[in-house]
């Protein structure tokens, strides 16, 4: 008998979602099949990871950035310039209350200047504590009124000020974040569209882990929600899923060791960025829409396996 | 499973003779149909009708083995699309590619990596169980390396469409070795080579339609030990092929496609050694069984069998480890304790740490779920009462006359609490990685 290609009928589809504005503007999400089997184009957007507290970052980070890693918009404008990145995101670490706890004025400052510098869309996360990133995201969401950040992300403790200043009064997107879970996914979505937020104003963080470290759960979260967006049509897991993969990517011992300490591993580099191309491609064919990544390399070699996927 | 009870009860006498073990005819049927009893056991159906069943009950795909010996491996097997309906039976190979075309000194040194990248992984070993083996030109020089990688206890994996070379290699490559193998051109010629040999044989088209015939023949021809290259042309190809070949056998029952697949990520993006890491992972994820990269350093066997031993896990039972105190290092008596949970994973990386670091110290392991430090945290299971009723119940006091019990880092804030409730013990807080326990412990022990 020929060849019959086994139909895996879907209705449902994710939403696009705009960021960026004008002509920095990128879409993501719209797809009506699992990753890369449509027609439809579907693109998998890659994002360049910066922080304002990078002191922690691997050497190699130090060589590549020289001193623009002390200088949030410098740091915004090389990364992306180096790795070609869709899309970047600053990390405003340096908020943590039980860190150097910068105050919210000087963050949001700083996430100003990094929207100046780039012509690409931002995404902006706190410092993942959620009082504080509450005030903090609220505040950038003003500031950066008419440009359509990603304020990433809101939490179960903080979605309704997040939620309702920086998607609805301000405008912007609000990234819903659960712990590798799909009902805590599907809740927090239905608890943001509750409070008003619009569906099409919210992609989700389904939460991430390095490779070898509890991955599975990812993986399995992530097929699980796909296959309920698409098969079952469920309407509150129709968000675009954007994973963060650069921190957990590069704070595992295979991508922290030394080479003094593992001398019989080689260069620190090469581990860190097997590590980040390891995770960030499983996440990837596993459904995430947006893709952030650490370093340059990493993101030049997802960008072109999306695009060889694509074809 | 293709066959439903009904279709199986109506090839029974349904005159409820009791033989098979179960009470009706129907009670057999349906449980039949689910595979947990072959056929055989009723006495009264047909062999024809057997047969018939045996075809349509057999699983959706093909179990391959490869190797033999202790470098015997299966292939295959697989019944689900996604880990979360069902485990995953046959995790994924990996393989590096060497070929008669590269200097003795070239081979020399790919063997000597594959040499070094053999580690323990929460109990696994690591390495490449596969070398394939392209014939390139000097087929006496291609033997040899065949044999050569047979001697080291791998997998051979000769790659050739010159059925007299196939042959001559894969007469010193002993039991399981894979000949990559058959095209429309020479297939009958190998499925000879690899019944002779009863090896494993790879099979090549140009397009999915095209490699469904040429399986389809090759099955003809008598020859069911097949393992179906995705394509080596395009990224986007290969990919879709993967995945439409695995949908097709588990959920369209389309046997012909019943089988594992091989990717060539060496040579889907040649020379570009981040490319195919990210490819393998991919493929680790969707669907690819054996998969062939240039080489295998640390840079990419580290995340790459780590991501696959993850894949790999059966999602019904977390992996734990028994709650109890493990010593290591031969702690004396007077050693600190060290606290963390039974999930698998954070033990095997934890115990790791403190071997290393050679400091002799307990570690107290109470019943945390079975979740990372974390998750069992904000699951109410790791707290400090649940500590504090571990350390007084186990008398961990009379065991050393430390008096540092050890927390994890990521759970400082239950610090507090447990001096309260274990007034005598000090609480020290670790650090947040268990990478940074050796120095941690030192500095404790100076
Ligand atoms: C996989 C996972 C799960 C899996 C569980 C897997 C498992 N068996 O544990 C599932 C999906 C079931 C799960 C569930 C939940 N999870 Co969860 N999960 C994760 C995830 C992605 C990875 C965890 C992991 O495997 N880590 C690897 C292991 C090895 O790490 P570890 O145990 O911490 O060990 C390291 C260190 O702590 C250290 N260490 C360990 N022991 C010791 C001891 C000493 C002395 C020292 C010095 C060091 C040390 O060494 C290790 C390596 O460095 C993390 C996010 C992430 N990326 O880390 C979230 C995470 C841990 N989960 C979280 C949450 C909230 C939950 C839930 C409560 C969600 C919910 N409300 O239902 C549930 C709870 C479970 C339940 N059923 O009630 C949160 C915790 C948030 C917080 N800060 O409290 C996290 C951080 C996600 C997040 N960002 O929100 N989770
Ligand atoms: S042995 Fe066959 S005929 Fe007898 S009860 Fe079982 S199924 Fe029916």
């Amino acid at each position: 008998m020929p060849y019959k290609r086994t139909e895996q009928k879907f209705n449902g589809k994710i939403n696009v979602c705009e960021i960026g504005a004008g002509d920095a503007a990128i879409s993501i999400g719209g797809e009506k099949t699992l990753p890369f089997l449509g027609d439809e184009g579907f693109k998998t957007a890659v994002g360049i990871a910066i922080s304002d507290a990078p002191e922690d970052w691997a050497d190699c980070f130090k060589t590549i950035y020289g001193d623009d890693l002390k200088n949030p918009a410098a740091f915004a404008k090389a990364a992306v310039e180096k790795s070609g990145a869709d899309f970047i995101l600053v990390k405003l670490a340096s908020a943590d209350p039980n860190g150097a706890d910068n105050s919210v004025e000087n963050c949001v400052a700083t996430a100003v200047a990094v929207e100046a510098a780039v012509k690409v869309p931002v995404v902006i996360e706190g410092c993942k504590n959620a009082e504080k990133d509450a005030k903090l995201l609220e505040a950038v969401a003003k500031a950066l009124e008419n440009k359509n950040v990603v304020l990433f992300s809101a939490v179960e403790d903080n979605y309704k000020t997040i939620g309702a200043a920086g998607a609805m009064a301000y405008g912007q997107k609000v990234s819903a974040e659960s712990a590798v879970d799909i009902n805590l996914a599907k809740q927090l979505n239905i608890l943001l569209t509750q409070l008003g937020v619009k569906s099409q104003d919210i992609v989700m963080d389904v939460g991430s882990a390095a490779a070898g470290y509890g991955f599975e759960y990812v993986a399995s979260t992530m097929d699980r929600i796909r296959l309920a967006g698409l098969g079952q049509n469920d309407e509150s897991l129709q968000m675009p899923i954007i994973t963060d993969v650069s921190s957990d990517s590069w704070s595992v011992k295979e991508s922290v060791f030394t080479e003094a300490e593992a001398p019989e591993w080689g260069s620190l580099e090469a581990r860190g960025i097997g590590m980040e191309v390891t995770t960030a491609a499983a996440c990837v064919v596993g459904g995430s829409n947006a893709i952030i990544v650490r370093h340059p390399e990493s993101a030049k070699t997802i960008k072109s396996m999306i695009a060889g996927l694509i074809g | 499973m293709a066959v439903k009870g009904l279709d199986i009860f109506k090839l029974t006498p349904k005159s409820n003779c009791k033989e098979c073990g179960f009470p009706t005819c129907m009670a057999f049927s349906m449980k039949a149909a689910t595979g947990a009893v072959p056929i055989e056991k009723c006495p009264h159906i047909s062999d024809e009708s057997k047969e018939l069943l045996s075809e349509a009950t057999a699983p959706p795909m093909k179990t391959i083995k490869v190797g033999s010996g202790d470098a015997e491996r299966v292939l295959g097997g697989e019944t689900v699309l996604f880990r979360h309906e069902k485990t995953l039976v046959s995790k994924n190979l990996f393989a590096i590619e060497l070929s008669d075309a590269m200097s003795d000194a070239e081979v020399a040194a790919a063997c000597d990596k594959l040499k070094k990248v053999n580690y323990d992984r929460i109990g696994e070993m690591m390495f490449v169980e596969i070398v394939g083996v392209r014939f390139a030109a000097d087929q006496a020089k291609f033997v040899a390396l065949v044999k050569k990688v047979t001697e080291c206890g791998k997998i051979p994996m000769i790659i050739t469409t010159d059925a007299e070379a196939a042959k001559a290699a894969v007469a010193v490559a002993g039991a399981g070795a894979i000949i990559m193998g058959a095209t429309k051109d020479n297939a009958a010629a190998m499925v000879e080579v690899a019944k002779a040999a009863d090896a494993v044989l790879g099979v090549s088209a140009d397009s999915i339609d095209a490699l469904h015939d040429l399986v389809e023949s090759i099955e003809k021809l008598g020859y069911k030990k097949l393992v179906l290259n995705v394509g080596e042309t395009s990224i986007k190809e290969a990919y879709a092929n993967a995945v439409d070949i695995r949908t097709a056998a588990i959920k369209g029952s389309d046997r012909t496609f019943g089988y594992p697949s091989v990717v060539f990520t060496n040579k889907l993006a040649p020379g570009d050694i981040n490319m195919q890491i990210a490819l393998a992972s991919a493929f680790v994820l969707r669907y690819g069984s054996i998969i062939v990269m240039e080489e295998m350093d640390f840079n990419a066997a580290l995340p790459l069998f780590g991501l696959r031993q993850n894949i790999f896990t059966d999602p019904q039972k977390p992996m734990r480890v028994e709650p109890k105190i493990y010593e290591f290092n031969k702690p004396t008596g007077k050693d600190p304790v060290l606290v963390t949970v039974d999930f698998a994973l954070t033990y095997f990386v934890v115990a790791g740490e403190i071997e290393r670091s050679k400091v002799p110290a307990y570690l107290a392991i109470p019943d945390a779920g079975g979740y990372s430090v974390l998750t069992s945290w904000a699951a109410g299971k790791f707290g400090s009462t649940v500590i504090a009723n571990f350390v007084k119940e186990n008398n961990i006091a009379d065991l050393t006359t430390s008096r540092k019990l050890i927390l994890p880092g990521k759970v400082a804030v239950l610090q507090g609490d447990l001096a309260e409730l274990l007034p005598e013990w000090e609480i020290v807080v670790g650090p947040t990685e268990a990478m940074q326990i050796p120095k941690f412990l030192r500095d404790l022990q100076a």
